[in-house]
């Protein structure tokens, strides 16, 4: 993927972040344009369409949402939205 | 907190799961899946018969990620199973800067890796015409409609001037349920029986279309694309992408979401309709029903029965006296007037930009 941005944070929580404070840490951080919110989130969870890799494994078979971020993990969005 | 259970591959049951099929759930490490999404894609080939040994095919290469992956699944099975076909990319260039130029370069690209010829038809050379200037001229709404009969007519030329008589496309498991649910909604019953075809073809047109990738669920060619490292460029295009297809897919995605198969299944339900023979209604404008290009236009020209009418201006077949790309362009023709007087003053390409930008404030 072309537009690939790779971007090391730190997300702050007293809880063990998930993936769920991991989104809305992007969508507050690194959105430049909040219109784009509806793009990346619904619902309360990653928009349909987007497929999340945590360190290139379908998240799916990590818990999603609930999936409790590691030092060093590598999670990637791909939209599977837009043309072929 | 709970750890996962096993996320062993329940295939091998060796190696760790990287993914879970959307068409069945089942978890699969990444050989695995290689294997068994190719194997997928050549029963599929082989069941409907799609090539003849010594056949030259074109694959409609836009340089995304679906034609990307149909280019290198082709040449691998290709090899594997002896189909003794040749393989050639077919690029159609829109004339859409900021997208199809960069998209281009990536079909460039895998024409290295693939080893395959590659034919770049562009519509500034077919139509003199270029979608920047089209929208420019008519406005962002309509961009997918003249884009969309142009690049069908495009790529039946593109072939044609190859001497190829089969083109292959990436359309996927996703876009045709959405095309079903779409056909489906708009109640275009016409289209809603042949939308599933895996090959179509244009009434008297040598050219046939063929979608090996009927049956592969789009997450699946995007993690196939993904493991594999494929070269592939992924933008949306620049101008809005068609609102009625976007509703339909949003829908459709949702509805995957509770439940997966319900992509495979809207295909299924697809390839199953039957339609009720409709009577002909007299008059020299019934539509064709058994072609599927028919347009039936209200300027008043003249849907004809007989297949193989070619178009009185371009030559191309139509089912009427004019083709709907001519058409489309006549009236773009009465609107370039005004644009070439602007066109002294301000240069060509920043004035498109300009008029995307105007277009996009509009909203």
């Amino acid at each position: 993927m072309h537009s690939v941005t790779v971007n090391e944070c730190t997300v702050a929580a007293q809880e063990p972040p998930t993936i769920r404070d991991l989104m809305y840490h992007i969508t507050e951080t690194l959105l430049v344009d909040k219109k784009d919110f509806d793009v990346f989130v619904e619902d309360g969870t990653i928009r349909p369409g987007i497929l999340v890799l945590i360190n290139d494994t379908d998240w799916e078979l990590e818990g999603e949402d609930e999936y409790v971020l590691q030092d060093g993990d590598v999670v990637a969005f791909t939209s599977t939205l837009h043309g072929g | 907190m709970p750890s996962r259970t096993s996320n062993l591959c329940e295939r091998c049951e060796a190696s760790k799961a990287v993914m879970r099929r959307p068409k069945n759930l089942q978890k699969l490490c990444k050989e695995c899946f290689f294997h068994v999404f190719e194997t997928e894609v050549h029963l599929t080939i082989e069941k409907e018969k799609l090539f003849q040994p010594g056949e030259t095919v074109a694959i409609g290469a836009s340089g995304g990620k679906d034609s990307t992956v149909l280019a290198s699944i082709l040449k691998t099975l290709n090899e594997r199973y002896n189909y003794g076909i040749h393989l050639v990319l077919l690029s159609i260039d829109e004339g859409i800067v900021g997208y199809r130029d960069d998209s281009l370069a990536t079909v460039k690209r895998n024409q290295q890796q693939y080893e395959m010829p590659l034919e770049i038809v562009s519509y500034k050379d077919l139509y003199n015409w270029t979608m920047d200037e089209i929208v420019s001229c008519s406005g962002v709404k309509s961009s997918c409609t003249y884009c969309g009969v142009l690049r069908r007519q495009a790529l039946d030329r593109g072939a044609m001037k190859l001497g190829i008589s089969h083109v292959v496309t990436g359309h996927n498991a996703d876009d045709m349920a959405e095309t079903v649910l779409m056909n489906l909604l708009r109640g275009d019953t016409a289209r809603l029986e042949s939308s599933t075809n895996i090959t179509t073809k244009s009434t008297g047109s040598p050219i046939k279309r063929s979608k090996p990738f009927k049956y592969c669920y789009q997450k699946e060619i995007v993690l196939y694309a993904h493991y594999k490292k494929l070269d592939y460029f992924s933008t949306e295009c620049t101008y809005a992408p068609e609102a009625f297809r976007g509703t339909a897919r949003v829908l459709m995605k949702n509805l995957e979401s509770v439940r997966p198969s319900c992509i495979l299944d809207i295909i299924y339900s697809g390839e199953h309709f039957k339609l009720k023979q409709r009577k002909k209604r007299p008059g020299p404008k019934t539509p064709a029903l058994q072609d599927q290009e028919t347009e039936i236009r209200s300027d008043g020209s003249v849907s004809l029965q007989n297949n193989g009418n070619r178009c009185e201006r371009c030559g191309y077949l139509s089912t009427n006296r004019i083709c709907k790309a001519c058409l489309l362009l006549q009236g773009l023709e009465l609107s370039r007037a005004k644009l070439s007087i602007a066109a002294d003053a301000v240069p060509k390409v920043e004035e498109d930009q300009l008029q995307r930008r105007l277009q996009h404030l509009s909203f």
